[in-house]
């Protein structure tokens, strides 16, 4: 199992011709993906590395039974990409292209989400679900099978994780960036919600970055919903307030966005946060080993009638190690 | 991207919005011209991209043109939270009865342009805001529908009792959402919106800051950009097509990725060094911008050492490796430099980063750590 893409992902790529396009519906092929079209106006009829280009999605969809759109066309012409993908019936739009302008994202969201089709990005990496299926530009030779689920703001530092993550041993289900804008298309809490649902998906990697408020909003969703555990990372600690950090959603304004509010968030939630990216794959284990003693001492206490108060003693355990470390 | 007042105000009249009369002037004679065309008092205000200008002594009203020529005198090359004020605008003095608050920001919660209105406007907005946040309505507008008349009624009727009024402040809103729209803003304020004795409304500061991934069909606005309001390595990195932001410290970074960046940054911290600088050479691995960003980080006279960390996916590690190479050869550089290359033809870069002196480390924490003793070691010696 997997989220938002598997083996019955049919990719359809838009902007197959250009230089980002080509090379990346070929990793994608390469990986395993079934990239089943590209699109380029006016070269509709021709093939790239043996994949049928069309002149448009909607004839790209009608041909092949593309489920799945990714879009590698430049920033000016990336809207109407997506609006163009969503018409076509597509139920899945990743947008890899940065440098979309955040009005126009706010309503092609509102297009898209109205139409109930999801929209990952843009300025994202896209996904992999290891063994499956690969949308976007991410290495795949750095994920391994397994069961956790990562999901990132980042792209490189995304592959810092994994590559942790796989470096002792704890392969990923779906491993998925969600971009650094302002405006996007899914969040945080979208993605923890399908981890969630997700029967191989045992913990949750969550790596955060300065501006806005979805961290915070993602903590209060993991106490309130989630029984899997969850450790973080939150990029931006030594950020200065009012500079872009590159990301056009990585800004401290008007005070609000700050990394320390965000990992006190997190941690005040339960979920304890790295000081280092590699530090990840450590902390999962012993959150991961926490939550395995907590299953057998609350089966032992389901015996005696009651498991309510142990969750409540666990849970701040968590906070009080989290704390330590960070002093450390 | 910021633009000053009297820029913002240009692209309010063009909306049609009522804004006094003014002028900008780089020098006193210049000022003292332009108050005498105006022919009565006047305000000098000091151009420069910070909030809180009147507090700090950077706007003044200037009741005749001797007093012009004083305050202009005073606010030209003033020092406002580090910013040097090269422009003031002379703009028409106008008695103010109420002062009210309207801007627009670009929500990331609602992911629509949210209106903000306030009776309490003024320079004490910012903690109105954060004291009494029931004295400021907020409406979240559809993007695709607009803003309607009656949205835009029943905000003003939150400033103003009397319909004249109510009216006007109308009109204003519904503007000053057509500009919001017009220049790609993030954020446009009108702080304060004053009423005058004789019953006019009128907007007499103006901000406005500008998406910058819209610039690109803003010709007009882009080329408002003050470079002299902004650091020239920033400006360099932005035309050498990197993000680049200046920091105190004394270790330099070159990372690819702008979370990676941050993360390396906040790692030199967090094991005892001072980052002096966010860089992030962004995906596509292009040599010489690896020269552009060695040479901006270089010309920092407070640099002790310099980490390059990069995790290859697009960007592939030889380029990064010849983009080193090419560097040292043009810059020669003094301090030392220790390298991270990890990922997309990692194996190729190794032997061409063997043309060249340099320490290297395997993973994120040892570069770190590495560069924070070479930065020590340098002062010591």
């Amino acid at each position: 199992m997997s989220i938002f893409i598997n083996k019955k992902t049919k990719v359809v790529v838009q902007g197959i011709t250009g230089r980002d396009g080509s090379f990346h519906a070929t990793q994608m092929k390469k990986y395993g993906t079934d990239v089943v079209a590209g699109v380029t106006p006016g070269k509709g009829g021709t093939k790239m590395s043996g994949i049928p280009v069309f002149e448009s999605v909607a004839e790209a969809v009608k041909a092949t039974k593309a489920n799945t759109s990714v879009i590698y066309v430049p920033p000016p012409f990336a809207i109407d990409a997506i609006y163009e993908a969503a018409d076509a019936g597509v139920s899945l739009i990743v947008c890899i292209t940065e440098g979309v302008p955040a009005n126009d994202m706010m309503k092609v969201y509102k297009y898209t989400k109205h139409r109930g089709i999801r929209l990952i990005g843009p300025n994202c990496p896209g996904l992999i679900s290891t063994d499956q299926s690969k949308v976007g530009i991410m290495p795949g030779n750095i994920c391994i099978k397994g069961s956790v689920g990562v999901v990132s703001r980042s792209g490189t530092l995304t592959y810092e994780a994994i590559w942790a993550l796989t470096c002792a041993g704890m392969g990923q289900t779906t491993c998925i960036g969600i971009g650094g804008d302002q405006i996007i298309g899914t969040n945080f809490i979208d993605t923890l919600q399908a981890f969630e649902n997700d029967k191989e998906t045992k913990a949750v990697v969550m790596i955060g970055e300065i501006g806005g408020s979805d961290e915070e909003e993602a903590a209060k969703f993991i106490k309130k919903h989630m029984t899997k555990p969850v450790v973080g990372f939150i990029a931006g600690r030594t950020a200065p307030p009012g500079k872009r950090m590159g990301h056009a959603g990585a800004i401290i304004s008007g005070g609000t966005g700050t990394a320390e509010e965000k990992v006190k968030a997190l941690e005040a939630a339960g979920i304890p946060v790295a000081a280092s990216p590699t530090q990840l794959p450590i902390l999962l284990k012993e959150k991961m080993d926490e939550l395995k003693k907590k299953a057998k001492t609350s089966k032992k206490m389901v015996m005696k009638k009651t498991s309510k108060p142990m969750k409540k003693v666990a849970a701040k355990k968590g906070v009080k190690k989290s704390a330590a470390k960070k002093k450390k | 991207m910021k633009i000053h007042e009297y820029q913002a105000k240009e692209l309010f009249l063009q909306a049609g919005m009522p804004v006094p009369s003014g002028e900008i002037a780089t020098n006193v004679a210049d000022a003292v011209s332009i108050a005498e065309s105006i022919g009565r008092p006047v305000m000098v205000k000091a151009q420069v991209h910070v909030g809180g200008r009147g507090k700090a002594g950077g706007v003044k009203y200037a009741e005749n043109v001797e007093a012009v020529r004083v305050w202009a005198q005073k606010i030209l090359g003033m020092d406002i939270k580090g910013l040097t004020v090269k422009k003031i605008l002379i703009t028409e003095a106008v008695e103010i009865v109420t002062e009210c608050y309207v801007g627009i920001i670009l929500d990331r919660v609602t992911k629509c342009p949210v209106i903000m209105v306030s009776a309490a406007g003024g320079i004490d907005i910012e903690e109105v805001a954060a004291n009494t946040p029931e004295k400021i309505h907020k409406l979240a507008v559809d993007p695709i529908l607009g803003l309607k008349d009656y949205q835009a009624r029943e905000l003003a009727s939150k400033l103003y009792k009397d319909i004249k009024l109510v009216r006007q402040a109308a009109k204003i809103i519904s503007q000053l959402y057509d500009v919001y729209w017009m220049s790609d803003a993030s954020l446009v304020e009108i702080n304060p919106l004053i009423t005058t004795p004789d019953g006019k409304v009128l907007a007499i500061d103006a901000k406005l800051n500008v998406d910058d991934n819209a610039l690109y069909r803003r010709k007009a606005i882009a080329e408002m950009r003050d470079l002299d309001a902004e650091n020239p390595a920033e400006v360099e990195a932005r035309e050498g097509d990197l993000s680049f932001v200046k920091l105190d410290g004394n270790i330099g970074c070159i990372v690819n990725g702008a979370g990676l960046a941050m993360a390396t940054m906040d790692l030199v911290k967090y094991y005892g060094g001072e980052p002096a600088n966010f860089l992030d050479i962004g995906g596509s691995s292009n040599p010489q911008k690896v020269l552009t960003a060695m040479r901006i980080i270089l010309s920092d006279p407070n640099i002790r050492s310099v980490l390059i960390n990069i995790f290859g996916g697009i960007t592939r590690c030889d380029d990064v490796a010849t983009g080193i190479v090419l560097a040292y050869e043009e810059l020669k550089p003094e301090v030392p430099i220790v390298v991270r290359l990890t990922g997309t033809n990692e194996a190729q870069a190794r032997k061409i980063l063997k043309q060249v002196n340099l320490k290297s480390a395997d993973t994120l924490d040892n570069v770190v750590k590495e560069a924070i003793r070479l930065a020590k070691l340098d002062e010591i010696g």
